[in-house]
């Protein structure tokens, strides 16, 4: 157990060397990890085929693509991000220089999960590295084998003390926990989520909490039903319905509930056998919205129709993490779009430029000339003589 | 308190808060109170701290109503959907981040600016949408009193309410759940927000505070450096959470530096400070006792003057001041200005990385390498922070056939089609979407072709 405080410990002294605040450093472990994901994929597909018996395709599309667009993005974007981003200013600042500069934020604890156990763990280390930051990894015990990879090919391809993999089960994170970290990102469930939250509250530790909930999708009657149905299946479907994001139960009116069955049996046959999902049937719009609203804010939310004002009434009387109508899941893919719950279904969001922002430390900063002091004159005691004046 | 939360809540669910013309026309009716009301709310400070009126106007009801100024007039943007960049597969979908209200915001404010750090959060809470339980400091107690009296005079009642008490009726109100908690206040107190917040899963802002170092460099205008340094440290008679609190010069310095600062203060506060209106008390008896307590077994180059009586602390600098001693162990929150002699601007840096992070930083120097730093407070973050900016990807039913790419059976061509499309970036330019358009159709034909 004394070795987790070794190994952060560790990783704190060489964040505090300094070395990952150049940018050529941060863009070197990306392109070390890039490298890592295209040279170790067999080796990542094997890993997730023993853990999910996904095969290797599936591997590919649903997670190493992910990952490999997600680093490709950040090394080619982290030129521009790491500038100071000037600022509006006031009347009073006119002649100071106002401009918000990204820092890293120290050591962060990054918190796999099993269900996508490479992508998640690896999209956030994407951030926490070009952020600048070291970071401790901790890829969930449950998906064992790609655990025991990352914890091999990891210190292989990167810094090996800025980026240490630790593995274990409850009693290594709770250990692991009671160190000190400058940020956690947190992968899992809501339960869990608290557990951290609560952690983390001891050291101040700011944290991103990507939990669940259950992710309605309402169909309306005005709808490609074949399309809509062939949609929803997919996204129920993969990885055997275990995707944080994965439409959990259908909401529509009574009278397309045959219809719909029919439909995902027909898709759910062509692909997986498996079972059919919830469906809830609803009088109206209004009624779906008042079910949606009377259940904690899911983590994603799906609204099938061909008329725009139901697609809009929904979004604007309703709140979840993130949105996609007409189709499931994919707004995880636009890395343009902050990726995070809201409520139950978490705090803070990840992919992108999001990412950076998470991971750093956005340092307001206003410099002033130590000339031109006269405009200052207004600010200083003693005020009864200005009043005076007046 | 759980009614109390509940009817809040229920005027959230009630969805009247939304709309961009209530919340417009809830900060036309908070500037409103801030006009009318300005001699109230001017006495209750003044009380609070000992503050002349003019300072209360010029420290916080000037922000205020900046700040509302400036709400009001940049609102319209600011709820407005910003688009995303979209990719390949995504280029004919809408994508875009839509900002929502949270729904029930607690903000607890401090006694330091006990205006200002209760009604600025509030002014973004409101501009996002939200409804807010607002929980000001006790030890500030008449403004604490004015504000619960005011703020349902002007504000919707059921939306925006005051809950006043101490430490007994914040614990009971930290065990309501809320959809975000803002707490500006001590470390300590943090910790105990942020643990309640955990059981609800409750995102917070915490304004906290810290020793915020000063560091004056060799080269640099003295005169100008310690007069700015002067107005910062004494204001509000050290009481700041950005105050700079100590400051890192070389040896060379200090007697220049406590002459000048001694200097200032006098044109500042006259011969006598005790008896000019500009010079403020010490808000309790505690914190008076505490500061004090800092002064033992201190070198005083000036100041050093108290009056239990009155609270009052005269304005006081320290030199040579060993950093093991009480007075660099906490913030000091107070009128005592320590000065720790170091070598060198690195021995700052050095000095300043072995402590924890502090609110701010502050560097005077003429040297382009050396910077000042200050909080700024934009206001479109606190619409930010109390919004939840929801990512939207609208897509149509249509032009199926380019998502057969995603659909099981998987084969090693729907893996390099995948490839191809996720991984490569297009470039902005004509040139490029009409390559992009041919591409849909290529992908189109080879779809229907039954490709794959």
């Amino acid at each position: 157990m004394c070795k987790i405080s070794e190994i952060v410990q560790r990783a704190r002294a060489a964040f505090n060397s300094g070395r990952t605040r150049s940018l050529q450093f941060r863009i070197q472990q990306l392109e070390e990890l890039r490298r890592m994901i295209k040279e170790r994929q067999k080796d990542i597909a094997v890993a997730l085929a023993a853990d999910l018996h996904r095969n290797e395709w599936n591997a590919y599309q649903e997670e190493i693509v992910y990952s490999l667009e997600e680093v490709e993005h950040a090394i080619k974007k982290l030129p521009e991000w790491v500038l100071d981003e000037p600022t509006e200013k006031t009347a009073q600042t006119q002649q100071d220089e106002c401009y918000i500069h990204s820092e890293p934020l120290g050591v962060a604890l990054i918190i796999g999960t099993w269900n996508y156990p490479f992508t998640l763990t690896i999209q956030p280390m994407v951030g926490a590295i070009a952020a600048g930051n070291a970071v401790v990894i901790k890829p969930s015990e449950v998906s064992e084998n790609v655990a025991n990879l990352l914890a091999t090919i990891i210190p292989q391809y990167l810094d090996k003390d800025l980026y240490p993999v630790i593995n274990g089960g409850v009693p290594e994170t709770t250990e692991l926990l009671k160190e000190r970290f400058d940020y956690i990102l947190y992968t899992g469930s809501t339960g869990v989520g608290k557990i951290i939250m609560t952690a983390a509250a001891k050291h101040l530790t700011p944290v991103t909490l990507e939990l669940g909930g259950k992710s309605p999708c309402y169909v309306d009657k005005d709808c490609d039903l074949d399309v809509a149905c062939r949609r929803i299946a997919w996204g129920k479907f993969m990885n055997s319905g275990q995707t944080c994001v994965a439409p959990d139960y259908i909401l529509c009116d009574p009278s397309i509930q045959n219809q719909i069955v029919e439909k995902l049996k027909k898709s759910v046959k062509e692909e997986i056998f498996g079972p059919i999902m919830p469906i809830v049937c609803v009088r109206s719009l209004e009624e779906a919205i008042q079910f949606i609203n009377q259940r904690e804010k899911p983590l994603a939310l799906y609204v099938f129709s061909q008329n725009d004002k139901v697609i809009k009434k929904m979004i604007a009387e309703t709140s979840s993490g993130g949105v996609t109508a007409n189709d499931v899941i994919i707004h995880l893919s636009v890395h343009s779009l902050p990726f995070g719950g809201v409520g139950n279904s978490g705090m803070g969001s990840y992919h992108g430029k999001h990412s950076f922002q998470t991971f750093s430390h956005r340092r307001a900063c206003l410099v002033r000339s130590l000339l031109k002091e006269d405009p200052l004159k207004g600010r200083y005691p003693p005020s009864m003589a200005k009043m005076m004046r007046h | 308190m759980e009614h109390e939360v509940q009817r809040v809540r229920n005027a959230f669910l009630s969805g009247r808060s939304r709309p961009l013309r209530f919340r417009l026309q809830q900060l036309e009716a908070l500037r409103r109170m801030v006009l009318e009301r300005e001699k109230d709310i001017l006495a209750a400070i003044a009380s609070d701290l000992c503050k002349s009126e003019f300072n209360a106007y010029s420290q916080e009801v000037v922000t205020i109503l900046g700040e509302i100024d400036l709400v009001l007039e940049k609102l319209p943007e600011w709820v407005t959907a910003e688009p995303a960049k979209k990719n390949l597969l995504t280029m004919l979908d809408e994508a875009y981040v839509q900002p929502e209200p949270l729904g029930v915001v607690l903000i607890i404010g401090a006694w330091n600016y006990p205006l200002v750090l209760t009604i600025q959060p509030l002014i973004g809470a409101i501009a996002a949408g939200n409804a807010v339980i607002l929980k000001p400091s006790e030890l500030s107690e008449n403004t604490a009193k004015i504000l619960a009296k005011l703020l349902p005079q002007y504000l919707d009642q059921d939306l925006y309410v005051v809950v006043n008490g101490g430490v007994e009726e914040t614990t009971e109100l930290l065990k309501q759940r809320f959809d975000y908690i803002l707490y500006t206040g001590s470390t300590a107190v943090g910790k105990i927000v942020m643990t309640a917040a955990a059981k609800h899963l409750t995102p917070v802002t915490l304004e906290l505070g810290g020793k915020s170092p000063c560091y004056i460099d060799k080269d640099c205008d003295l005169d100008i450096a310690c007069r700015r340094i002067t107005w910062g440290k004494y204001l509000n008679c050290g009481q700041t959470c950005i105050a700079p609190d100590y400051v890192l010069c070389e040896p060379s310095l200090q007697n220049q530096i406590v002459q000048k600062i001694k200097e200032t203060v006098k044109e500042f506060y006259g011969e006598n400070v005790k008896e000019s209106p500009d010079y403020e008390r010490i808000i309790n008896l505690r914190h008076f006792k505490r500061i004090l307590s800092l002064l033992e077994g201190q070198k005083i180059a000036f100041g050093g003057e108290t009056d239990e009586a009155t609270r009052y602390i005269a304005p006081t600098v320290l030199t040579d001041v060993d950093p093991e001693t009480k007075v660099m162990q906490e913030e000091i929150f107070g009128p005592i200005l320590p000065i720790v002699p170091v070598k060198n601007a690195d021995e700052a840096i050095k000095f300043i990385n072995e402590r924890e992070k502090p609110l701010a930083i502050y560097v005077f120097s003429h040297n382009n390498k050396v910077r000042v730093g200050w909080e700024l407070t934009t206001e479109k973050y606190s619409f930010d922070t109390f919004s939840h900016q929801r990512p939207c990807l609208l897509k149509s039913l249509k032009r199926e056939g380019a998502n057969k790419l995603r659909y099981p059976p998987n084969s090693q061509s729907k893996v390099d089609w995948t490839k191809f499309f996720l991984l490569k970036r297009f470039s902005k330019g004509k040139f490029s979407l009409l390559f992009l358009a041919f591409l849909g159709i290529v992908a189109a034909l080879l779809v229907k072709a039954g490709y794959y």
